[in-house]
């Protein structure tokens, strides 16, 4: 059975006093790839952010790699990729810039760089062009070669889909596949569970800062389309 | 490992002013501006001369504001700083990088304001003072380039940034501002100040230095994940 990548147990984590996760439990093994699965403000992004050590629990415990986040959090940091809503691009810089600035700050070879942007379908002319001038799409394969440049283990993506039209998402699928067939944990939050395509990802339902359980993605499509929260 | 990351972070700032030549074309027109102003406010040669150097400092000053919050912006745009943050860059190397970039753009900005002065101004540097105006100017776009750097850090996540960094910036630099005005006066062949006391103040200039550049290695990153 491959490694529990992530093992997240009873976590408690306020936000400004109030509780964004009251006691999840999470366990995602190697190769994954979960959608995580709710209405706002269910905790969706506070369980991704647990996962990238950028805050710890105040009960319970979080596990990355087999490393607590609040004890290693550097290190939890230097293994995962989080992507929030922002794809954290310089605009005047272009696409092979952009990815060689991240393979500068871990040390990973020009022919590294290449092969990111290779595999994200960046090469060739787009390498060469100014990240201003680069589609929406596009620049979401740009902030995903950073990580796949920084050998990121896990990586933890908010809302990929969104802003990205059809053929940009089924590129984002298509990339997120051959990240995970190449051994990458794949774990994202997305309200828009209809249009998964080939991903077939394990899809988590989370609810009021509780996860709640595993559901296939027909049922948790169905029942957000019919306005309710998943259950 | 922090040299690594300093590094990249330095050549990736000064890669981007290079490719939009925000320095050229809006921080230098600005200060020249400024020091042509001056000149017309004060409306006497000697006084000019006298305050020349007075004058450099003080505009290089209103233009490392223009330079900080440009520096900043660059990392808010799209989220970069956040992404840096979450990614687990060190705070230290971040701090030293832009504040080196920040230098280098200073450092730069001060030859032209010197030129200026000297054309402008009609002040006089002999070549013996060039030592003197050379170690201050540097010295003192450190002091001014530090600073900016943990102050710019300070309040880039705040909603009033732009009106807070100057509060928070003028008062702190007053030294460097006393300091490279006075060893710069006395480069610029002002009877006031003697060499002894000039090099006094660029022992100020550099000890200041120091100082702000161990307090930003120290706090840069903690400052930054206090509002992650």
């Amino acid at each position: 059975m491959p490694d529990l990548v992530v093992d997240v147990r009873d976590a408690v984590v306020t936000m400004a006093g109030f509780p964004a996760l009251a006691g999840a439990t999470l366990a995602v093994r190697e190769g994954e790839i979960v959608v995580l699965a709710g209405p706002n403000g269910a905790g969706k992004t506070t369980l991704l952010r647990l996962c990238a050590g950028l805050i710890a629990p105040i009960r319970g415990s979080a596990r990355v790699f087999g490393l607590d986040v609040a004890e290693h959090r550097d290190e939890v940091r230097s293994r995962v990729g989080f992507l929030g809503h922002a794809n954290g691009l310089y605009a005047e810089l272009t696409t092979r810039e952009n990815v060689a600035f991240h393979a500068a700050l871990v040390g990973a070879s020009r022919d590294e760089v290449d092969a990111a942007l290779h595999r994200l379908g960046l090469g060739g002319r787009l390498a060469d062009v100014p990240v201003a001038r680069l589609s929406a799409g596009q620049r979401r394969r740009c902030a995903l070669a950073n990580l796949v440049v920084r050998r990121a283990g896990l990586w933890l993506l908010d809302e990929p889909h969104a802003g990205l039209d059809a053929n940009a998402r089924r590129e984002l699928d298509d990339t997120l596949l051959a990240a995970s067939r190449s051994g990458a944990t794949i774990m994202f939050a997305s309200h828009d569970l209809d249009r998964l395509g080939n991903l077939r990802p394990r899809v988590v339902r989370v609810g009021a800062g509780v996860v709640e359980g595993d559901a296939s993605v027909g049922a948790v499509g169905d029942e957000a389309s019919h306005g309710g929260a998943p259950r | 490992m922090i040299r690594r990351t300093a590094f990249a972070v330095l050549r990736k700032d000064l890669l981007i002013e290079w490719r939009s030549r925000a320095l050229l074309t809006r921080v230098v027109p600005f200060a020249v501006l400024v020091l042509v102003l001056f000149a017309i406010a004060l409306d006497s040669e000697p006084l000019v001369l006298r305050a020349g150097a007075g004058l450099v400092w003080m505009t290089t000053l209103f233009s490392a504001l223009v330079i900080v919050q440009r520096s900043f912006e660059l990392e808010r745009r799209d989220g970069a700083l956040d992404v840096l943050k979450t990614l687990g860059v060190d705070g230290t190397a971040l701090f030293l990088g832009k504040a080196a970039a920040l230098i280098v753009q200073l450092l730069a900005l001060v030859v032209i304001l010197v030129a200026g002065a000297v054309v402008l101004y009609g002040v006089n540097v002999e070549a013996p003072a060039l030592v003197l105006l050379v170690t201050t100017a540097v010295l003192g776009s450190c002091g001014i380039g530090l600073v900016g750097t943990l102050y710019g850090g300070l309040v880039s996540g705040t909603s009033g940034r732009d009106t807070l960094l100057p509060l928070l910036l003028m008062p702190v630099t007053a030294p460097v501002l006393i300091g490279a005005s006075r060893a710069t006066e006395s480069a610029f062949g002002g009877d006031a100040i003697d060499a002894t006391t000039a090099w006094a103040w660029v022992g100020l200039l550099a000890v200041f230095g120091v100082a702000f550049a161990v307090a930003g290695a120290v706090s840069f990153g903690p400052l930054l994940d206090s509002d992650s």
